[in-house]
Order: structure tokens, then C-alpha cells, then sequence
């Protein structure tokens, strides 16, 4: 412990400690009670004393700390470099997991249904991740075509009668309708203005489905939405008229447990396919086109590739992966109202895509596990949930700030053996 | 006339509002091109500060309302401005130098944090407040409608002109504005000339963070109710006044919060409430078509 230099420590422990005070002492130290007769104030001075006390101990500590570890705390080690094949079995092992997860022991309903849920995160990080990581555009209003879907399945069978298997692709098809919708027009505009308008795109889409009562029920949302059937088997405890129940054809007793696990299978498979289309696209000439777009603009444009169509079918392609995920949300929660489509939802999605690494699907994958399942799991803690994954997304970008699996390999690389 | 004079007058204090919460943004994207996602919050917590810290004030200051106004100014504007501080410090400054996007997500996990402390430590529901200021004057009666300012109105317009020029002032004149202008421009070289390009960026926050304190004192008294929720929208439509104006300028910003107040006030009073976010989007994405950085934004070079 020569390095140590203690009163440095101390100082830093102190200052941290006066200014957590200062800024707990209007916000913790007083609370708004709201009485009948005006607004009152109540005093907890005690809880300002210990935020100070928290934050300048942890300012000591890291102060030591700082002097005693040399250099910064040690990083991930970058196994994606390290182990180029390992990438490729992580991968197969974690759908082969996936596969069987429903039939471990371990798996109960509550336990199918958290990873139907991270899976559909999963599915829309994603079709994210060709927006954003493949092309380089940045999408701040990603929900809105999740939304799209979501709404399409559940007017298309509530109205029109439509099976949720002749609707998923309609509402892929309506949600890539939208994304060059909104594409045509803004696509000149670069990084952050872009940003904004998709933002501003989100919003309107959710206004719009909270006002305009007569087709999307407004605010009070669409219930009673059809689950899905396989192959006409319909997933209840008594058939309807001309249907048979799954459980009876393959002789099995009625339990609710299998439509839990028929739609973890749906959404396993629809995000295995998005999954496998980006790997696919990448080596076409229009994935090629999406990456050296992000690269280099103007290279791209001197080199005879049009942006604008380029950029255009990006959008359309996360589009309508977002609108495949939003039909399966509708199924599966039989509900839907506008508060699901909330800016929030756009941001943790986008979340999932950065704290993975961009362009990295594993990452993706872990981000979606870290930031969706494992505050599934604290649900008791409700009214802390969120402020710990608010905290979480800010200390994972301070830790690795590119990301969880950072290296990315280049798509195409010259053989230099070869020459 | 007479309903376009007052959607006019109720626009302009709207815009004053979204002008000055719009600044911050502004300035903190010229200086470091970032979108600081957690402004919208500061401006929360600016509302929840002046009305903690004006209830504490008449609570032990008697009953002057003035007083307690002014004392409830100061002390929102240097605790909001330690709140705006304390954000970069922790959670923009160690990622400086990391990829473009980084800095954005950590500032959308901190307006969560920010969102969820306030409900946690303030509760949910909706603070209401008594209107302090009563009272206003007629300009103009006719076909049975009264045109009304009130003196809280000017209160509000009267206050964003003089932070306006002190705030020019600072910009234009000073060695501070001189030095976050050349940071501006080229943060290596002003560091190299030596400028604390550190410390010129925290005085940014800081001055940002300080004008939202000022537009959330404004909203409690103009609205009378806050909530924790209020810094997203809030924040959206500011950033989007910046959008407008032309992200980085400052005569932008005013400009862009001005317009969206009276596109605001026009479109609830002429058309529809419901929509009126949709219409403020809208026209936003309409000027950005036809010119792409905004309307008193420079055209960025392209190089190679």
C-alpha cells in the first residue's frame, strides 16, 4: 500500500459526500404531501445524511481502489477474437438450448413464459440491429412498426376473421409499408436529425392509435385477440364447432402449459429466422451495400450505389421483422392498448442493440437477457425495477462502452494466402 | 381576431418555455455533438425543486409570495445547475471518447434513472399548486370574447428576454462564451491553446441545466401541476425546437421553442387538442425536408 495517497482519498470521499447532500438535500430531504386542504411539505433529513454517507464512502473506496489496482479494472476478454470458431458453437449451442428449454425439469410456466418474452426481445433487437448496426441509421422510433403489427394482426382477426397465420405476413407487409413510409421522406436527413424525426414518427403512431376511437378503440385497446392454432389444432380446453383441440388429437390430457410452450416455439422459430436472414443477407450485395453504406457515404455514392434505395430497404427490412414480433405480442397477450408502444420500449430495444455490441446477434442475445430477463425475474421489486435498469443501461455503456461483444469481423476478408 | 390575439399570446408563453429548455440541448449538441436524452429530466427536477423549495420559503419566511418566489428562483437554478453537473460528471464525461452511440443510451438510462428517482422519492401522483399570480389585464373585448394577459404571462415572457440577453452576453462577450465557442468549433485544438475543454463542457451543462430549472419554475406556476413524467414530453418537443431552429444555434433555439409554442397553442385552439403533437411532428419533418439542418442552422461540410 505505498501508493496510497490518503488524504487525496479523503478529500475525493469528502467533496463526493457534500455534493450527494447538496443534491439529495431538495429531492430526498423534503417530500410533496399532497393533503387535502394544500400541499404540504415533510421533512427526512435522516435520508439525505445517508445518500452522503453512501456516496462519499464510495468515493474513498474507489479513491483507494484507484491507487492500489494498476491501471483500469480489468476488461471482458474478447473471446470473439480470441476463438473466431467459438462464435459459431455459442450460437448453435444456445439454439439447441432454446430448443429443448421447454422440456427441462426445470422449465415451468412462468419460466416459458419470461423467455417467450425476452425472445421477443430478442426478435426485435434484431430486426433493430439491421437498421442501426448493418445500416448505420440511426431509429429512435423503432416501436412504431412493432406497433403496426400489432395492431394489423389484432384488427385483421377482430374485424376481418383472419387466422394469425394469413395475417403475421400481412402485418410484416403493413409494418415494411410504413417503414418506407416514413422512409421516403427523411432518409436525406443525416444521423441525429434522422434520430429525431423517427422519434417524433413513434409518437405520432402512438397518438394516433390512443385518438382514433372508431378503429383502434383508442386508449381502452383491442382485447379478445385469437390466439393462434396449429394446423387448425386449436390450443383450448373444449373445441369450438368443426375444430379439434390440440390435446385430443395427440391424445394427451388438456393442460395449459401447451400454448405456453406453442408460442415459445413461434417466436423461437420467427426469431431464429431473422436471425438467419441477417447472417444470409449479409453476404448478398444489398447486406454489402447496408454495411459500406455506414462505413462511407460518399464512397458509396461514388462508387454508383443509391443511398436513398439502399437506406429505404433497410428500414423496410427492420420494419417488418418488428411487425412479424408485434403480431406474435398481439397473440400472445390476447390485448393490446397504446400504452405497450411507449418511447420506453423503443429505447430499451435500441439498448439491447448497443449494450450487445452493434451488428453483434450473440450480443444481442445477451443484452436482451441481461436487460428483459433478469428484471423478470425481480418483478417483486416493482417499484425498483425500473431505476435499476435505467442504472444498469448507464453502467454498462461506462464499463464497456462498445458494447458487451465489441469485435466484429469484417464481412469480407481478402485472402491474403492466396496472392 | 379576438381568439387568434389570445392563442397568440398563450403560443408565445408556451414557446418562451420550450425555447428555454430547448438551449440546453442545443448547446450541449454543438459542443459535443451528443443528444442529451436526460435534459428533459433536469427540467422535472427543475419543476420539482422551485416548488420544494418555494413551499420551504413561505414555510419559514412568512407569507410573501415574492420573497418566496425569488428565493425559490435562486436556490432551483444553482441545485438544478449541481444536478445538471453531476449528470455529465458521471454519466457523459468518462465516455468522451467512446463510440458515437454510447453516450446516447447512457443518457436515455440516466433520464430512467432520473424519472424513476423523482416518482420513488415524490410519489406518483400529480403535484398540485395553487396559482400564485391572479389577476391580468384586458387588451381588447369584442363579439362577446376577452383578450387577456395575464401578469403571470409577462411575468414568463419578460424573464426568458432578460436570461436571453445575459445569456447572449455571456456567449458573445465573455471569456467563458468565447471558450465554449472555440471548443465549439474544434475541441482539440482549443484544448491544445489551452482551453479546459473538460471544464468548458461542464459550464455548458451547467448553464443549460440552469435555464431548464428556470422553464420548470415556469411550468409549475403556469400549469399548477407537475408530475415526474413531465420532462419526456417536455424534452421531446424542446428537442425538437432545437431540430427546427437548427441544432447548435442558439437564435435557433428560441426561434424553434417559439414556433413550436404557437403551432401548439393554434393547432389545439383552431383544430384539434388530441393532435397536436402529431402536428408539431409534422411541421417538423416538413421544414427538415426542405431544409435539412434546420431554419437558422449552417449546412455541415462534408468531407472526405
Amino acid at each position: 500500500m505505498a501508493g496510497v495517497n490518503m488524504t487525496a482519498a479523503l478529500r475525493d470521499g469528502v467533496i463526493g459526500a457534500v455534493v450527494a447532500a447538496a443534491l439529495a438535500l431538495p429531492m430526498l430531504g423534503f417530500r410533496l404531501v399532497d393533503s387535502s386542504q394544500a400541499l404540504t411539505l415533510s421533512t427526512r433529513f435522516d435520508w439525505v445524511a445517508w445518500a452522503a454517507l453512501a456516496v462519499g464512502l464510495g468515493r474513498f473506496a474507489l479513491a483507494l481502489l484507484r491507487d492500489t489496482l494498476p491501471g483500469r479494472l480489468p476488461a471482458l476478454p474478447d473471446w470473439g477474437a480470441r476463438f473466431p470458431k467459438m462464435r459459431l458453437y455459442v450460437g448453435w449451442g444456445m439454439a439447441g438450448f432454446a430448443f429443448v428449454l421447454p422440456f427441462l425439469p426445470i422449465a415451468d410456466r412462468a419460466l416459458v413464459d419470461k423467455a417467450t418474452m425476452v425472445l421477443i426481445y430478442v426478435m426485435l433487437g434484431w430486426g433493430l440491429n439491421i437498421v442501426v448496426g448493418l445500416a448505420g441509421l440511426l431509429d429512435l422510433g423503432f416501436v412504431a412498426f412493432y406497433a403496426v403489427g400489432a395492431y394489423s394482426y389484432a384488427l385483421l382477426a377482430t374485424k376481418l376473421d383472419l387466422s394469425f397465420w394469413v395475417s403475421l405476413p400481412l402485418a410484416g407487409v403493413f409494418a415494411a409499408g410504413f417503414g418506407i413510409m416514413l422512409g421516403f421522406p427523411v432518409l436525406r436527413l443525416r444521423g441525429d436529425y434522422l434520430a429525431i424525426v423517427t422519434l417524433g414518427f413513434g409518437e405520432i403512431i402512438r397518438v394516433i392509435l390512443q385518438n382514433w376511437q372508431d378503429f383502434t378503440n383508442g386508449p381502452a385497446g383491442i382485447g379478445a385477440i385469437p390466439r393462434p392454432s396449429l394446423f387448425g389444432l386449436v390450443f383450448t380446453a373444449n373445441a369450438p364447432e368443426g375444430k379439434t383441440t390440440f390435446a385430443d388429437y395427440f391424445g394427451l390430457d388438456f393442460s395449459g402449459n401447451h400454448r405456453v410452450i406453442f408460442l415459445y416455439f413461434i417466436i423461437l422459430v420467427l426469431a431464429l429466422l431473422t436471425n438467419l436472414f441477417t447472417l444470409r443477407i449479409r453476404r448478398l450485395p444489398i447486406g454489402r451495400a447496408w454495411e459500406a453504406l455506414r462505413e462511407d457515404e460518399i464512397a458509396c455514392r461514388s462508387l454508383g450505389l443509391n443511398p436513398t434505395t439502399i437506406k429505404l430497404s433497410a428500414f423496410a427490412t427492420g420494419a417488418m421483422f418488428a411487425g412479424f414480433a408485434g403480431s406474435f405480442f398481439a397473440t400472445r397477450q390476447g390485448f393490446i392498448s397504446p400504452e405497450s408502444f411507449t418511447f420506453i420500449e423503443s429505447a430499451v430495444i435500441l439498448a439491447i442493440v448497443v449494450l450487445g455490441g452493434m451488428g453483434s446477434q450473440i450480443g444481442v442475445v445477451l443484452a436482451a437477457l441481461l436487460l428483459v430477463g433478469l428484471p423478470e425475474w425481480f418483478r417483486e421489486l416493482q417499484q425498483y425495477r425500473m431505476l435499476a435498469f435505467g442504472g444498469a443501461m448507464v453502467l454498462i455503456m461506462l464499463w464497456k462502452p462498445s458494447g458487451l461483444l465489441a469485435h466484429r469481423s469484417p464481412t469480407i476478408r481478402l485472402n491474403q494466402e492466396a496472392g | 381576431m379576438e381568439y387568434f390575439i389570445q392563442q397568440l399570446i398563450n403560443g408565445l408563453t408556451l414557446g418562451a418555455i420550450y425555447g428555454l429548455i430547448a438551449i440546453g440541448y442545443t448547446m450541449v449538441y454543438g459542443i459535443i455533438r451528443m443528444i442529451n436524452f436526460a435534459h428533459g429530466e433536469i427540467y422535472m427536477l427543475g419543476a420539482f425543486i422551485s416548488l420544494i423549495a418555494f413551499l420551504v420559503a413561505t414555510t419559514l419566511g412568512g407569507a410573501s409570495v415574492a420573497f418566496g418566489l425569488l428565493i425559490a428562483l435562486v436556490s432551483t437554478m444553482i441545485l438544478t445547475a449541481l444536478w445538471g453537473w453531476a449528470v455529465e460528471r458521471l454519466a457523459y464525461r468518462p465516455l468522451r471518447n467512446a463510440p458515437k452511440l454510447a453516450p446516447l443510451i447512457s443518457a436515455i438510462g440516466m433520464s430512467i434513472v432520473l424519472q424513476n428517482f423523482s416518482q420513488l422519492s415524490q410519489g406518483a401522483r400529480v403535484k398540485p399548486l395553487p396559482p400564485l399570480f391572479k389577476g391580468g389585464i384586458e387588451l381588447m373585448h369584442g363579439n362577446g370574447f376577452s383578450v387577456n394577459l395575464s401578469y403571470l404571462q409577462m411575468v414568463i415572457m419578460a424573464l426568458t428576454v432578460v436570461l436571453m440577453a445575459v445569456f447572449t452576453w455571456v456567449i458573445t462577450r465573455t471569456s467563458l462564451g468565447r471558450a465554449q465557442r472555440a471548443t465549439e468549433q474544434d475541441m482539440k485544438m482549443a484544448a491544445l491553446l489551452g482551453v479546459n475543454t473538460d471544464r468548458i463542457i461542464s459550464a455548458t451543462f451547467i448553464m443549460g441545466a440552469t435555464l431548464a430549472a428556470v422553464a420548470g419554475l415556469m411550468v409549475t406556476l403556469y400549469y399548477g401541476v407537475i408530475d415526474f413524467y413531465i420532462g419526456f414530453l417536455a424534452g421531446i418537443k424542446a428537442f425538437t425546437a432545437a431540430v427546427l431552429g437548427g441544432i447548435g444555434s442558439l437564435p435557433g433555439a428560441m426561434l424553434g421553442g417559439l414556433l413550436i409554442g404557437l403551432i401548439e397553442a393554434f393547432w389545439s385552439g383552431y383544430f384539434s387538442i388530441e393532435y397536436k403533437d402529431v402536428a408539431v411532428f409534422a411541421i417538423l419533418v416538413l421544414v427538415l425536408l426542405f431544409r435539412p439542418t434546420g431554419l437558422l442552422g449552417r449546412p455541415e461540410v462534408e468531407k472526405i
